[in-house]
């Protein structure tokens, strides 16, 4: 079996999961359930040790700025304080980290560059002592002036917001304010242009969303006898945190142990670090163990958001409905620091043609330096943005030309064989048209559902409980949308995955533990790993061992990737230790039965079976005084880099589709809405676990109408500072604003994939937005070029 | 930092003589924000908790004394008839859990402009009963209660004890925009009673100037419209350019600003807005209950 | 300070009390229940949902000095406490109750053998835990809603539940859960 190159799930071994109980394709319960009802599932922040202090961040209250001077003796002779670090007290030569580009300073170093960014860090017996004596310290800063749109970026005498750049994607910006450009240039489009009947352009902006996940970043550091350190934290990727946390504490990766402690959400918010080197340095320099947990208030600076975007599109279209050509440039705002921004610029510029063909188009993205805050990754990050204003695009075609936009959006869309515009055929299927269809044919929710015999039910109008209108000024409106998000790593990374897969004999039965390092985020990782080891194995008990550094790495748990390449590396694991299995039980008991030699074997049900369903021995029996386990990386397909002048390359390694119809209701007159259904349908590939399925496809279409109707950050142009860093202003959907979201799961295997899986994660969050955003144009007529929408856009009175 | 627990009513006004910087906190809903976001640090916080009497309630001729800790959620359910006004803007209010803690007292205390309560509390028409250690009870009328931003009429050594408020002797109405429909704070929202008993309308604004205020022009141009028609007697449909110009006059008592909630533009327009429609459900309602009494008598 | 109240059935103490501290921070780094959760320490999303004297309160906005003498239950008394109800007053001792509780194993990390309320039952067997960082909350919410209104629609549900935020499952699984956990009480009755 080759490590390499995915073994391709056959139907035999999808029948013979079936065989045994709990194996994929069932909707078998979370692992974790019981200890998450009960309270006793221990999440990062409920971290506890004996003696342990408390770590406080102190950091800028400013954007830009040259930092004069720092006094932290008064903060230092607080009672109950123990340690007190600057830059200045960092142990080792390297004092900064990033995912790719290591351009963030542990703590700011003779300038900060956003608002929010750590200054200095402290740790005290109680939260209380360490916040008052953050608060005693002295931070004397020279303003600079604030870079915040790409005009203040890239003006002739911008401040640069990183001097003297080093990085690779220096060499081909075209400023050193922008982090990376990714050009996609493939036909021609001037002269495709003149085959065009109608063109549309616009202008479209996307606002900042933030990740908002529950549970807020903390972590508990330990200091080990050996002088190094053991971290329990809440993460998506514990050898990516290893790698950067390792060289600023000045230890080799081994004195650095990590464990995932419970997370709660994550959604690419978790993928930048954010207290982990804070935690550690301090347990490193008082010697006893630091836990710090983020307030809201702290989470809003203490992680990256989801890059905002300004989209210039124009279309072309034949008459009878044919797209001609495509031209975009996206810029979007990275902030002060890289985190994933140049992979946010591939997939944005990668997959900004959305899923139609189109064969001559001139795509550019950007990702810009600017003093707003970092932005890295949110689900979907990059085909989110694109997705808002293609779809956009497409609406105003069809329009233009008197068509249905969803027969309209047919016509065009790619199926399995299409060239992507970066040369890539698309080689498994893309199921466009069909899901537009399934989305389209489900039936219409009823209207005016608020009258009720009491008169209106104001809970199910605009407005809720706030009471704000009775049905007058109501108007419903419908809109479609689909979008293209790749799955995994992509442009040429190494996105392996590892899994250590264990088998033996306890308590007279057959039982498998699976010991990853996946980060189990929400997503349910972990319920699949058991699935997928019941499957091969045909055991009934499998035990997740927690994920920590003591297994290789299992990547991110982002990218819709997890179930496909770690659940790939379990599936391959276990199919290892099955034929380790079944030559222990050729060796034991071969003589006793010819089928041993000759037949196809199978792990089924606690037992050795044939392909013709013959028993042939007890896996109790066979492992008998045996343990087998092996530890093995698992890898998908390579890509490749995208050109850099051209953008051609075979850059992504799968491709997730979703589409939505959007019923809405607007009150008109005062601009508010009530999304009252969002209709989903995504081809899964194959659905591991049904029951999770709907759980991702149901929660990234509500973060994507999030953003369609109340999620922003708002940023001050004028200081850059953020002016909204709470959920008092900040707004998450309540179940009262959250719609009826029925989902159509269709699956078409994928033969490159594990089973045929599709990650599925992602694709939902982006064609909930302009669905959403579509359905409200439907019903005001207005153009709407800006996500969220809020009332004083519907109302004219912004 | 203090704890204070007084055990009555006489402890808590001592206290509060005692330490005038003292904070009372009671359902803690905007206390506890303050202090776990490090935005204050009282020296003192006085608890208002044991005192029993303040989540009571009585119901008399005119007006029900409402005491200050008395939770939303037991105003809505217990006096939607008397208050119902106060009973839909207490539905408004935050979450279920808030609305169990939070009470009429906190509103005012803090005297936000987005107080959920404050323009129900001045459409109905109410006195705020203050009190302290050293010169007993006062009365403030509701409309002189608001002197700033976050700012009141209470003395340091004073706190809220009750307010009463005047028994609806018509329709009311309370809407609020947000832009969530659960648990937000309001962009702006209005209030209007009709007192059919005095022949009257009164308003109230939130969120849409540096304090709550009524739109006193708007009444005033309603009462006399009303009046000129015969409208309380006849219990004719108000004219679309009565409704309109009442709506006007509304959005023209905003001062509002722009802020990451709304533009003040957004603001004026939704007042007028909700201002035409609560006049048209309270009438609406009056309508009906006046052709039903002529009905009977 | 100290405060003395009392906790899903059990006397609790807690000394050196901050007298800024919440009642969610007391219960959650002094009393070692955990269970209720600090996802915004400002009344906006529930997930520290408690019943204080049998009230749903966002316990993040109760001073623990408030709390003296009176009687809380979190999500980690849930299933007790829905036991007692549903046995009214002749379930027996209450004390040993309490220690069984306290005592009560779990034979393996999926805490399997552990005995669960209604509503914590429906949420897992519905798919409504995700990341599980609301569901504590959302339970004690949803609980108290079915005490009340046993036979909610699916507006009074989301209208109870509007004060608890959820990020992960888009709140469908949590609606199919409390109207699961209400047509089981329902068969039960």
């Amino acid at each position: 079996m080759p490590s390499n190159g995915a073994p391709i799930g056959t139907p035999t071994k999808v029948t013979q999961g079936s065989q045994t109980k709990g194996g994929i394709g069932e909707s078998t319960l979370r692992p974790d359930g019981t200890l998450k009802v009960t309270g006793e599932f221990a999440y990062s922040s409920d971290m506890w040790h004996e003696d342990m202090l408390w770590g406080q961040i102190l950091r800028s209250t400013v954007a830009h700025a040259e930092i004069v001077s720092i006094d932290t003796s008064e903060a230092l002779k607080t009672a109950g304080v123990y340690a007190v670090m600057t830059y200045d007290d960092l142990p080792a030569e390297m004092k900064n980290y990033g995912l790719e580009i290591q351009d963030t300073p542990v703590l700011a170093h003779g300038k900060v560059r956003h608002h929010g960014e750590p200054v200095a860090i402290v740790a005290a017996d109680h939260p209380e002592t360490a916040r008052r004596a953050a608060a005693k310290i002295k931070v004397e800063y020279r303003e600079l002036p604030v870079i915040t749109d790409e005009a203040s970026a890239t003006a002739p005498d911008a401040i640069l917001v990183h001097e003297g750049r080093d990085d690779h994607h220096i060499g081909h910006v075209p400023h050193p304010n922008i982090v990376h450009r990714q050009p996609i240039i493939r036909g021609d489009v001037e002269e495709a242009r003149k085959r065009a009947d109608v063109i549309v352009e616009g202008e479209y902006t996307f606002g900042m969303q933030d990740q908002a996940f529950l549970g807020p970043e903390s972590g508990l550091a330990v200091p080990e006898e050996d002088g190094g350190v053991h971290l329990y934290i809440a993460t998506q990727w514990l050898h990516s945190d290893l790698r950067q946390i390792a060289p600023v504490l000045g230890l080799p990766e081994e004195k650095v142990r990590m464990t995932l402690a419970g997370v709660g959400g994550a959604f690419g918010g978790r993928e930048d670090l954010s207290m982990q080197i804070h935690a550690c340095l301090l347990a490193m320099r008082t010697g006893k163990p630091v836990k710090i947990v983020y307030n809201r208030f702290e989470s809003f600076f203490g992680h990256v958001h989801r890059h905002p975007a300004k989209l210039y599109y124009e279309h072309g279209a034949t008459k009878d409905g044919k797209l001609t050509h495509m031209k975009c440039r996206i810029v979007l705002d990275g902030g002060a620091y890289a985190s994933a921004s140049p992979a946010v610029v591939g997939n944005a510029s990668s997959l900004s043609v959305g899923p139609y063909v189109i064969d001559d188009v001139d795509i550019e993205a950007i990702a810009l330096y600017t003093n707003n805050p970092p932005c890295g990754a949110m689900r979907g990050f990059g085909a989110v943005q694109a997705c808002f204003a293609y779809e956009a695009q497409m609406d105003k075609l069809a329009k233009k030309l008197g068509m249905d936009p969803v027969e309209f959006r047919q016509l065009n869309a790619m199926e399995q064989g299409t060239i992507m515009p970066t040369g890539q055929p698309v080689d498994s299927p893309a199921p466009v048209a069909e899901l537009l269809r399934r989305v389209k044919s489900m039936p219409l929710p009823p209207e005016r559902q608020w009258e009720s015999s009491e008169g209106a039910d104001v809970r199910q109008l605009p407005g809720g409980l706030s009471n704000t209108t009775h049905g007058e000024g109501v108007v419903r409106g419908i809109g479609y949308a689909v979008g293209i998000k790749n799955v995994g790593f992509s442009e040429g990374f190494d996105d392996y995955s590892t899994a250590k897969v264990r088998m033996e004999v306890v308590g007279g039965e057959a039982v498998a533990t699976v010991h990853t390092a996946m980060a189990e985020v929400g997503q349910g990782g972990v319920t699949v790993h058991a699935q997928i080891a019941r499957t091969e194995l045909g055991v009934s008990q499998v035990t997740i061992h927690p994920a920590d550094t003591q297994v290789g790495s299992a990547g991110s748990t982002s990218a819709s990737r997890q179930t496909y390449v770690t659940g790939g590396a379990v599936k391959n694991a276990c199919e290892l230790v099955r034929e380790q299995v079944l030559e222990i039980g050729r060796r034991k008991f071969g003589t006793y039965h010819p089928a041993w030699a000759t037949a196809e074997l199978l792990l089924e049900g606690g037992k050795v079976v044939t392909d013709g369903g013959e028993v042939l021995a007890d896996l109790a029996d066979v492992l008998e005084g045996e343990v087998v386990e092996l530890e093995r990386e698992w890898r998908h397909r390579p890509t490749e880099a995208f050109d850099l002048r051209t953008g051609q390359g075979n850059g992504h390694v799968q491709y997730s589709f979703a589409a939505h119809r959007a019923v809405v209701e607007v009150d008109t007159e005062l601009g508010l809405v009530k999304v009252i259904e969002l209709a989903c349908a995504q081809d899964v590939g194959k659905a591991l676990n049904p029951l999770s399925v709907l759980g991702q496809i149901q929660g990234g279409t509500l973060q994507g109408m999030g953003i369609a109707v109340m999620e922003e950050i708002i940023v001050d142009p004028k200081t850059a500072k953020v002016r909204n860093p709470s959920f008092t202003d900040y707004l998450l959907p309540t179940i009262l604003d959250t719609p009826i979201i029925p989902v159509d799961v269709l699956e078409l295997a994928d033969e490159h994939a594990p089973y045929g899986l599709r990650g599925i994660g992602e694709a939902p969050t982006l064609s909930s937005t302009p669905a959403v955003l579509a359905a409200i144009r439907n019903a005001t007529g207005l153009e709407l070029n800006r996500t969220p929408v809020r009332p004083e856009h519907l109302t004219g009175k912004a | 930092m203090d704890f204070l627990r007084p055990a009555s009513w006489e402890e808590a006004l001592a206290a509060k003589a005692e330490h005038p910087t003292a904070v009372p906190i009671a359902g803690g809903t905007d206390v506890m924000v303050e202090i776990n976001f490090d935005h204050r640090r009282p020296e003192y916080l006085l608890d208002l908790n044991r005192i029993g009497d303040l989540t009571e309630w009585e119901t008399g001729e005119d007006t029900v004394r409402l005491g200050a800790s008395v939770p939303y959620t037991g105003i809505m359910e217990h006096l939607r008839a008397e208050l119902p006004g106060l009973a839909l803007a207490s539905h408004t209010v935050a979450s279920p859990q808030i609305r169990n803690r939070g009470g009429v007292g906190g509103n005012l205390g803090t005297a936000s402009p987005a107080g959920d309560a404050h323009p129900a509390l001045l459409a109905a028409g109410a006195d705020v009963e203050v009190e302290s250690a050293a010169r007993g009870t006062r009365l403030i009328p509701i409309d002189e209660f608001y002197t700033g931003v976050k700012r009141n009429a209470l003395q340091p050594d004073e706190l809220i004890r009750a307010v009463h408020i005047k028994k609806a002797d018509g329709p009311q109405q309370y809407s609020k925009v947000g832009t969530r429909n659960a648990m937000v704070i309001a962009v702006c929202a209005f209030g209007l009673a009709l007192h059919p008993e005095t022949r009257t309308v009164r308003t109230g604004i939130g969120s849409a100037a540096p304090t709550p205020v009524r739109a006193k022009a708007a009444e005033e141009f309603l009462n006399a419209a009303l009046e000129e028609g015969g409208f309380w007697d006849n219990g004719k449909i108000i004219t679309p350019s009565v409704a309109k110009q009442f709506a006007d006059l509304c959005s023209a008592a905003c001062n509002p600003i722009d802020d990451v909630r709304g533009t003040a533009s957004y603001r004026r327009h939704a007042v007028g807005v909700m201002a035409r429609r609560t006049l048209t459900w309270t009438w609406e309602s009056y309508r009906g209950t006046a052709a039903h009494s002529e009905g009977v008598a | 300070m100290r405060v003395n109240f009392t906790v899903n059935g059990r006397p609790q103490e807690a000394d050196d009390v901050w007298e800024g501290e919440s009642l969610l921070y007391v219960l959650r780094e002094r009393l070692g229940l955990p269970g209720s959760k600090n996802a915004c320490e400002q009344g906006e999303c529930g997930s520290c949902t408690v019943r204080l004297d049998g009230v749903p309160v966002c316990s993040c906005l109760v001073a623990a000095g408030q709390v003296e003498g009176r009687e809380v239950v979190t999500v980690e008394g849930l299933a007790e406490y829905a036991k007692q109800r549903s046995c009214g007053s002749s379930c027996g001792t209450s004390l040993n109750d309490a220690q069984q509780w306290a005592a009560k194993g779990q034979d393996s990390q999926t805490g399997e053998g552990t005995e669960l309320a209604p509503i914590q039952q429906a949420f897992i067997d519905a798919g409504a835990v995700q990341c599980g960082f609301c569901t504590p909350g959302l339970l004690v919410a949803a609980d108290e809603m079915l005490e009340r209104n046993p036979n909610p629609s699916d507006a009074d549900i989301r209208e109870a539940l509007s004060g608890n935020l959820c990020r992960c499952t888009g709140y469908e699984k949590i609606m199919d859960a409390v109207r699961l956990a209400a047509a089981r009480q329902g068969e039960a009755v």
